[in-house]
């Protein structure tokens, strides 16, 4: 079968400063056919197809829609094209209603009638396979209807070259399928379909050919079915890369923090977790599933101390009977403290008192190794700030969501920020920063950090080293406990498989590890089990080893009803 | 449709691209020829302003000359421009902490002259009664004291509330001013205009009455860069700056950082306020500090918040200022052409700062033609 030309671009070039992002890419679409752009994150991407689409204008090449030379300087030049692109991050007004925000900035003849525009997306929608209803407000919208929005209302302007940026990124596997199932019967109508994406399954399964980009060059157009996934990977990074996740079994694993009946409010009163009960255990990776926004970043930061806690227990288990108190995790007031609550014991099993002692005595006995626990140590986290947490000698480490807002500061460099865990220790008020260094340098030479140097601004760096160093950081923090949100989102193949490494050889030293991943495939092949939540409660436990996607997919959206019938 | 080849391909005129990693000299050099071509406007428009100059165009020279004769014409000017410079530079350092941690406190003006209306208000009423050395003292603590609270006032509030601390330190200024009119109304008997000088309280004379005030503001600037850079408040202040989250994430008590630091931003302004009462004018008008309130703001941002370059921006604006007096002094201009010299000058410099952040790229055909 013969194929219609779309759209074909020539030697596209287009810089920002010193960067090149696209560099002369020739790229070629046509009608009816779905079209993978696949690359890394960083590969210029979304900057190609940002230049159809009118955000960004080339610096060098020419555009073609249907034998002419076009130019497109604005969004709505693409629109007068028939290009339409569906952004990652959705742009609809959220008080307004589905077909309010279709209708929003259309340039119509007549008087404007929505009852008009209702019967025309209906249609559309019926056209393709859509389901939605126009009059729903955009605030009661799940993600995957939202989408819908956004696709109808490019449709809507008579778009024929759809673009659609990370598409599946947000959905759940059901709510994939059928946004393919829409696409598939869009590229029957005779519309050009581009993706955006880095995942190669979802290229394998539903595009007809798949353009490589790395680092700002095209590399190949090859179609699909002549394909492979490991073809694919090897040209998108460059090199043979080995896409197995090394999972051990959990030693020996031990409860390590406990939550019970945990709920929390958000300011404006809205229930954000309900009833949050599980265990993580040392030496297991705890994976936390769910749709974004179902309260993930709240359970973590209610372990950690930076969210307020309506009612719940967090309790942290330090495995520590008869083992030897340290200055590592706990500082010398903190022992004498827990020594006047009768905490320790001797080698020979007497009670242990520090009355009368000199420090220096107390310091040698504790160096030497003789003051052993009684028990193993229990603690209530719930209303301790992050400080409060530290000076109890727990060691939780946190790699939170977002990295240069919470986790780093962006404009210091890599001393400075090893130092945001440390600088209280310097003496006379006055900052420490040799240690700092060495351990800067310590972790820019161990995972391989690419940067000018240790006062270099982390804000500069890209994403992957960006988040090697704080990853790095809190490892180096030797914890008990380590939670990290979204850790590999906008990292390249290779960084991402560094950061699974990682995470486990921490758990294979015994540290329970929480996980929360937006990726079902990584999340079954690297934890042991899987916790599933949907709009803050949680909706199923499984095993890592034995479940479905398919299954884990239903719990992230199911009503949480049937689940409380059967526990 | 749009964009023929005939037609030939239109492009956006200019756009703009963030540059890093300029070398050091480079940016410099943008700097002085930014200085250079700001003088050279002014001599422009002084030719079209100043009837002397259009008579006589060889007397260019001398207004370039004025400049530096304005500074650095006697010892007395450079001593007078270096007492300028370190009041300035220090209610500029004053200003830093608060601006390092983003807390953009514009009340500067009004901390400092609660601060001298502190150190007035101490010298009035017990000058004389008791001996001169505890008066200072007391005028000391007084003015840093005043300034103090001053500078906590909005802290707590933004603190506790969140306020808006520009509006809130904006009008914190117009309070003081209307306190120092309400004392001089008490203070000063019916029929005189101003408050006479006090004859208590006089800082001690070393070598000359202006080089301990000197010495102090650059005592301050070197503590504070040290207290900036090197210690724990100071890098608890930049955590804060940069982000609030950040600083919770660690443990830092933002509260408590933001309430110490503007604490410290009003104690230094409260310094600075002792500085103008007891070293130098030993009475009170509510122009006492004379709007350097207002120009520090701009010394602490051109420095980009290090107080070591604030000597240098704080000596620029003093020359400068100095060196438009003298112009008006010797061609006998008056009124608004020295501060019109001095804003030409500033606008260059401050727009120099936009180049050397961003290239420019100009549309450019060549490119394009290669390519087809």
């Amino acid at each position: 079968m013969e194929k219609q030309l779309a759209l074909s671009m020539r030697g596209i070039t287009k810089r920002f400063g010193s960067v090149t992002a696209n560099s002369r890419i020739d790229l070629d679409i046509y009608r009816g056919e779905i079209l993978s752009i696949l690359g890394e994150n960083g590969c210029g991407k979304t900057t190609l197809m940002n230049m159809i689409a009118g955000i960004y204008f080339p610096d060098e090449g020419t555009i073609t829609i249907d034998g002419k030379e076009a130019v497109i300087r604005s969004p709505k030049d693409a629109f007068e094209h028939g290009i339409g692109m569906i952004h990652q991050h959705f742009k609809l007004v959220d008080l307004f209603t589905a077909a309010e925000n279709i209708v929003l900035g259309v340039r119509e003849e007549g008087r404007y009638n929505l009852k008009d525009v209702n019967t025309r997306v209906s249609a559309i929608a019926d056209k393709y396979g859509f389901h939605i209803d126009p009059g729903k407000k955009i605030y009661d919208m799940s993600v995957s209807e939202k989408q819908t929005v956004e696709i109808i209302k490019v449709l809507y302007r008579g778009a024929d070259i759809l673009i659609l940026d990370e598409p599946t990124a947000v959905l759940t596997p059901q709510e994939i399928d059928r946004l393919f199932n829409v696409l598939r019967v869009m590229r029957a109508d005779g519309k050009s379909i581009v993706i955006i994406t880095h995942k190669l399954n979802e290229v394998l399964e539903v595009s007809d050919r798949v353009a490589i980009l790395r680092r700002g060059e095209h590399i190949a157009t090859v179609n699909t079915k002549d394909t492979s996934e490991a073809e694919l990977t090897e040209m998108m990074v460059g090199q043979k890369v080995n896409l197995n996740i090394q999972r051990s079994e959990p030693v020996c694993p031990q409860p390590r923090l406990v939550v019970r009946g945990l709920n929390v409010y958000d300011k404006e009163g809205t229930h954000i977790l309900k009833d949050i009960s599980f265990t993580a255990m040392g030496g297991e990776i705890l994976g936390i599933a769910g749709i974004a926004g179902s309260g993930q970043r709240e359970l973590l930061e209610s372990i950690t101390g930076l969210q307020h806690v309506q009612s719940g227990e967090i309790i942290f288990h330090n495995p520590k009977k008869n083992q030897p108190v340290t200055f590592f995790h706990k500082s010398l007031a903190r022992v004498t403290e827990l020594a006047e609550d009768h905490a320790f014991h001797d080698p020979e099993g007497n009670p242990v008192s520090f009355r009368g002692m000199k420090k220096t005595d107390i310091i040698r006995a504790v160096l030497e190794g003789r003051i052993l626990f009684n028990e193993d140590e229990i603690m209530n986290l719930r209303d301790k700030d992050p400080l409060e947490i530290r000076q109890l000698g727990i060691h939780l480490s946190f790699v939170p969501e977002d990295r240069l807002g919470m986790g780093l500061v962006g404009s210091m460099g890599i001393t400075d920020n090893m130092m945001l865990r440390s600088y209280r220790k310097g003496h006379y008020g006055l900052l420490d920063r040799k240690k700092p260094k060495d351990l800067a340098e310590e972790i820019i030479q161990n995972l391989k950090i690419v940067t000018p140097g240790t006062s270099y601004p982390v804000r500069r760096l890209s994403g992957g080293n960006v988040q090697k160093v704080l990853v790095g950081r809190e490892i180096a923090y030797t914890p008990k406990v380590l939670m990290a949100a979204y850790p590999v989102r906008g990292l390249d193949i290779h960084s991402s498989y560094t950061i699974y490494n990682l995470l486990n050889k921490q758990k294979e030293s015994g540290v329970a590890v929480l996980y929360v991943g937006e990726d079902l495939d990584v999340l079954l092949a690297l934890c042991d089990r899987i916790m599933v939540i949907n709009a803050g409660e949680i909706t199923g436990i499984v095993d890592a080893r034995t479940a479905r996607k398919e299954e884990i997919g239903l719990m992230m959206t199911r009503s949480n009803r049937a689940r409380k019938e059967g526990a | 449709m749009a964009g023929t080849h005939a037609a030939g391909v239109r492009e956006p005129l200019v756009h703009l691209s963030r540059r890093t990693g300029m070398p050091f000299w480079k940016s410099w050099l943008i700097r002085l020829a930014a200085l250079a071509a700001g003088l050279l406007i002014c001599g422009a428009v002084a030719f079209i302003l100043i009837e002397k100059l259009r008579d006589d165009p060889g007397k260019l020279g001398d207004f370039y000359c004025a400049f530096i004769k304005g500074s650095f014409g006697t010892s007395r000017k450079v001593w007078k421009m270096l007492k300028n410079l370190a009041i300035l530079l220090s209610i500029s350092l004053a200003l830093t902490p608060a601006f390092r941690m983003r807390f953009w406190n514009i009340g500067a003006e009004g901390q400092t002259l609660v601060g001298v209306l502190g150190a007035i208000a101490v010298d009035f009423y017990l000058g004389g009664k008791i001996p001169e050395g505890l008066l200072i003292a007391l005028m000391f603590l007084a003015a840093l004291l005043c300034g103090g609270v001053w500078g906590l006032i909005p802290a707590v509030f933004k603190a506790k509330w969140n306020t808006n601390e520009t509006l809130f330190t904006l009008m914190m200024n117009y309070v003081a001013t209307f306190l120092v009119s309400y004392f001089l109304v008490i203070w000063v008997p019916s029929g005189s205009s101003s408050l006479a000088k006090l004859k208590y309280g006089k800082l001690p004379t070393l070598v000359n009455d202006y080089f301990l005030i000197v010495m102090i503001a650059l005592l301050l600037t070197i503590g504070l860069y040290i207290y900036l850079n090197y210690s724990k408040h100071g890098y608890e202040i930049s955590v804060v700056g940069e982000s609030v989250n950040t600083a919770k994430y660690v443990g830092i008590n933002v509260r408590r950082v933001i309430l110490r630091t503007m604490i410290l931003s009003g104690v230094l302004c409260g310094l600075t306020g002792f500085l103008i009462a007891s070293g130098l004018d030993r009475t009170i008008t509510t122009e006492s500090v004379g709007g350097q309130g207002f120009t520090a703001i701009m010394v602490s941002w051109l420095a980009n918040f290090n107080p070591l370059m604030m000597i240098l921006t704080s000596g620029l604006i003093q020359i400068l200022n100095q060196g438009a007096a003298q112009i008006s002094q010797d061609f006998n201009v008056s009124g608004a052409l020295p501060s019109v010299i001095v804003g030409i000058i500033l606008f260059f410099i401050i727009g120099s700062e936009f180049f050397i952040n961003y290239r420019l790229h100009f549309r450019h055909h060549k490119t394009r033609e290669a390519i087809r």
